[in-house]
């Protein structure tokens, strides 16, 4: 009997990293590991200061559409806070801005990848970064000074001819500072983000599969519609939902064009709606005590909605661009 | 007045080229502009005097040949030589590079398919293509993938089960796949799915097919049922096929043209019936190649 | 045989329409316009918004019929979906035009210098534009500007190096937080640091407290850029160093950042514009003071997009020309920097 000889144990290839090497690598680490602090900071700190008002307020917090504070002659507080109606507005808001905003962006995003010339193709490119810049407050003045006449002038139309259309119609022809018209100032704030997204995923369709399209006798559009879309859609949709947590979370631009109401107002048209980034800053001022915490909570439900919309949206265009590859 | 010399290239006879091979009916080759009224009649493609830039880059230079109907012609050569180059220029698939230029004529059945006013994706649909990448449409089942073309060319279709089974038996997928018509398409292997792509291109109904290197991703067993696909389908059309391999050009096609770049840009050197091609090539340079002594 | 020249071929692009077969298109275009004024003048439809529409659907019908006529059905599909494609990209044209012609028009009549030598301690926003001016908001946004580069230039930078050089099993994690982090609201990051710094610390609204606020919103795009250029500078550079037994950290320093620095300061500069116009953050932050002050540490801070919304939301139409200058203001910074990112990022394009 012979032994069989012992198979050699895998020989580890390590080096000890130099001092200096060490060093490198923890600073770098920890201070990449900095931002999954703060955000988590953030979460922490919003709740806490928001506690209390979560547990007085209970899940009414969430479904209530009422904001008071009601000090009686005995010198009693009684809070009644409710985000409710506010939610329900910056659904809304983030609809409209959606049903506008998306279409445009991924007609955008299709003729600078696949029908703009080079040079209106960098000019437009310019266009749409540039409009990621401007300031949100910037469009808030514009959107109150100039498009909001504009948009009145359309919703008296919609409101002429689709009124049959429940979200249309609207107790009296009063459209100033309507849902609509905040929707439509998001709907111009969002295109940069969705029409860049969309653009990198256009621009990432495998080539095969283009050419296979035109080498069968496709047309533009077709090859589009046979290819481009099937590959792009979902990616679009994590675009749209960039977007949408982009709308969920514009605060000023909202403000300024927005007649804050707590009531819901399910007419699009009509002149009042509620958002809850806009209507903190509207309840900051004269906030007091109870007041600031229940602001804080509703501040911390806007982070939660917007953070999950967004990673569920990075994870989507991510998956898209991944399987392009 | 063409600048590539042809005094010394020999017309083959017809009789000769119809002795070299009975499938094929008519075949000539020139490395001269031709007579206009001696093209024989149905013969298919021609290309004359095409040159080919990418940017100011010049890849192919002064090539005319002629591919008559019914015959496969294998175009040779090292890489970079601007085969592929030449055979995107057939069905108008060059100009996708935006820096791309050309010159000369691409005649189908007479009829340049660069005249103005020409209907581009009518000419894609009479000259198709098979890439080198096996390319199926990912979101469409194996059925829809066949019968894609049509669709992509809103092209009316009567009898849909009909021609995809005779598409796919045509390509020699249809035994294979006949039971799964309605799986997706990218659940093939990748001999299943370049086939699948040959029986894509075929439901437009074709009269030439252009293969750019279709095997060199795959596996030689799929590559010798591609080939036998190949030999089937060249009983009814024009089947240029672009290949590195020299023994494939040699079992599958019935003339063979060698390009080369010597430096500048890429030229056809020689054209003729693939036996004379690899047993007597005229030219020194195309014998370096065919007998593996560089490329 | 007489002796022949050769003949020098031209490269042509067959393909590429001549001026001859874009007239059609040309002439078109004009009759649909005539069509859609004709139309205007005919029936009840009004406005502007009328001739835009009637315009794009007679040019849009005429093309694709032009087209369809020569072509057939796809190709006229083929041009419905081409000009409603372009007619997209101009809408999204359209409000950016709009947005610099207004702002330019409105905010010019307001420019006076004293504007930038005065502040609105003395004045009040319903006086006269000619009275006060924005030095205090001037100040208080470079100060606001330079803390914020301090904290999230070096953060970003580091941050981007682990998710390039490092890669760890952590970097897909931190990638995903990053992004995350990007989405963060303004107005949740000026809660934030409301919640948790001048509640409970001894920091007060300030300008660090509102640089604080932006440096949470900074971090992440100069996090995003900075690896985008990092990830350009080519592999080998580094192995390069490596192999000549340089440590990490030095092919770091002395190799990537330096080849990547155009970059890096286009990422700082992006981030700058990300944040220089961020109004919500400061309202809860630095307290909007109307008087200078040069201390960033201590007592309240005024900033110019403060000055604009206090302007905005007086809305006497003295207070609103303030809003207008003061965001023309804010708008030529933010071109500035804009233009300044483009050109450098430019050049590093050229270069490589």
């Amino acid at each position: 009997m012979t032994t069989k000889p012992a198979a050699p144990a895998p020989r580890e290839i390590t080096t000890k990293p130099r001092l200096s090497d060490r060093i490198f690598r923890g600073t770098v680490t920890g201070v990449g590991m900095l931002s999954l602090a703060i955000l988590t900071l953030i979460g922490l700190f919003l709740a806490l200061r928001g506690f209390q008002t979560f547990k007085t307020e209970g899940f009414h917090f969430i479904t209530g559409v009422k904001w008071e504070s009601v000090t009686s002659d005995s010198g009693k507080v009684t809070n009644n806070f409710g985000v409710g109606a506010m939610l329900i507005g910056t659904v809304l808001i983030a609809a409209v801005a959606l049903v506008v905003g998306v279409p445009l962006s991924v007609l955008t995003a299709l003729f600078l990848t696949f029908y703009a010339p080079e040079r209106i193709k960098k000019f437009m490119v310019s266009v749409v970064d540039l409009m990621a810049a401007f300031p949100s407050i910037l469009y808030g003045l514009w959107g109150f000074f100039i498009l909001m006449p504009m948009v009145q002038y359309w919703a008296g139309l919609l409101y002429e001819y689709l009124r049959w259309i429940p979200i249309f119609n609207a107790p009296q022809p009063f459209f100033e500072r309507s849902p609509f018209v905040a929707g439509m100032v998001l709907a111009i704030m969002i295109i940069p983000i969705v029409t860049s997204v969309s653009r990198e995923i256009f621009a990432q369709t495998p080539l095969d599969r283009i050419q296979a399209a035109y080498a069968l006798g496709a047309t533009k559009w077709g090859m589009i519609k046979a290819v481009v879309f099937p590959f792009g859609s979902s990616g679009v949709v994590g675009g749209a939902m960039l977007g949408l947590g982009r709308a969920f979370g514009e605060t000023v631009a909202v403000f300024t064009v927005l007649n804050i109401v707590f009531k819901v107002n399910f007419h699009i048209l009509y002149g009042f709606g509620g958002n809850v980034a806009s209507m903190i800053i509207l309840k900051w001022g004269e906030a007091v005590g109870d007041e600031t915490k229940a602001l804080l909570a509703a501040g911390f439900i806007l982070f939660v909605l917007t953070l999950l919309v967004n990673m569920l949206a990075n994870f989507i265009v991510k998956r898209t661009l991944k399987s392009g590859k | 007045m063409n600048s590539f010399d042809s005094s010394n290239g020999e017309e083959m006879s017809i009789d000769s080229a119809a002795q070299t091979n009975s499938l094929a009916s008519v075949a000539s080759a020139h490395t001269a502009a031709r007579q206009p009224g001696n093209a024989p009649m149905g013969s298919g493609l021609e290309a004359r005097g095409i040159h080919a830039w990418f940017g100011k880059h010049h890849a192919l230079e002064n090539v005319s040949l002629d591919f008559a109907s019914g015959t496969v012609t294998a175009l040779i050569g090292p890489s970079g030589c601007g085969k592929s180059t030449f055979i995107r220029t057939l069905n108008r698939m060059h100009e996708f590079i935006p820096s791309a230029a050309m010159a000369g004529e691409v005649l189908l059945d007479g009829k340049d398919i660069y005249s103005k006013g020409t209907d581009v994706t009518k000419i894609r649909l009479q000259i198709g293509m098979v890439f080198q990448k096996p390319n199926p449409f990912p979101s469409m089942t194996i059925g829809e993938n066949v019968l894609s073309g049509l669709k992509l060319a809103q092209l009316k279709m009567s009898n849909k089960e009909d021609l995809m089974q005779e598409c796919l038996e045509r390509a020699g997928l249809w035994n294979e796949v006949k039971d799964r018509l309605g799986a997706h398409a990218g659940g093939l292997s990748g001999g299943q799915q370049q086939r699948l792509c040959i029986a894509r291109a075929l439901a437009v109904k074709p009269k030439v097919l252009l293969m750019d290197e279709p095997c060199s991703a795959l596996d030689p067993g799929s590559t010798l049922r591609i080939e036998d696909t190949i030999g089937q389908l060249a009983q009814t059309m024009t089947i240029i096929i672009v290949t590195h391999n020299m023994q494939q050009a040699a079992r599958v096609s019935d003339y063979t043209a060698f390009f080369l770049s010597e430096g500048g840009p890429g030229n056809m050197i020689e054209v003729g019936p693939t036996n004379e091609m690899f047993s007597r090539p005229r030219d020194q340079r195309t014998e370096n190649y065919v007998s593996g002594r560089f490329g | 045989m007489t002796l022949e020249t050769p003949v020098v071929v031209e490269p042509q692009r067959p393909w590429k329409a001549t001026p001859r077969e874009l007239a059609p298109t040309g002439y078109l275009l004009l009759a649909s316009a005539f069509a859609s004024w004709a139309v205007v003048a005919a029936t009840p439809m009004k406005g502007k918004l009328a001739y835009a529409f009637l315009f794009f659907v007679f040019g849009t019908a005429s093309l694709s019929i032009n087209k369809g006529r020569k072509l057939g059905r796809s190709a006229a599909v083929d041009s419905i979906a081409g000009s409603v494609a372009m007619t997209g990209a101009f809408l999204v044209f359209l409000p950016v035009a709009s947005i610099l012609f207004t702002t330019i028009q409105k905010g010019v009549k307001g420019l006076h210098w004293t504007l930038f030598s005065q502040t609105m301690f003395t004045a009040s926003y319903s006086d006269p534009i000619s009275k006060g001016g924005l030095l205090h908001a001037l100040v208080g946004t470079l100060y606001l500007i330079l803390i914020s580069v301090i904290v999230s230039v070096p953060m970003g930078i580091l941050t981007a190096l682990y998710l390039t050089e490092i890669k760890g099993p952590g970097s897909n994690f931190i990638q995903f937080i990053v992004q995350a982090m990007s989405g963060v609201p303004s107005v949740v990051a000026g809660l934030f640091i409301f919640a948790s710094i001048i509640v409970t610390t001894p920091v007060k609204a300030s300008a660090i407290a509102g640089a604080f606020a932006l440096s949470i919103l900074m971090i992440p795009t100069v996090t995003r850029t900075a690896q985008e250029v990092l990830l350009l500078v080519p592999m080998d550079l580094r192995e390069a160093g490596q192999a000549l037994g340089a440590t990490q950290w030095k092919t770091v320093a002395t190799i990537v950042v330096p080849a990547a620095r155009n970059g890096l300061i286009t990422a700082t500069i992006l981030g700058v514009a990300r944040i220089a116009g961020e109004t919500a953050p400061l309202l809860f932050t630095i307290g909007g003071s109307d008087k200078l002050n040069w201390n960033p540490f201590k007592d309240y801070q005024g900033a110019l997009p403060f000055y604009v919304w206090k302007g905005l939301l007086l809305g006497t139409p003295e207070s609103i020309q303030r809003a207008w200058t003061g965001i023309l203001v804010l708008l030529i910074l933010v071109l500035v920097l804009f233009i300044l990112a483009r050109t450098l990022g430019g050049r590093k394009m050229k270069s490589k």
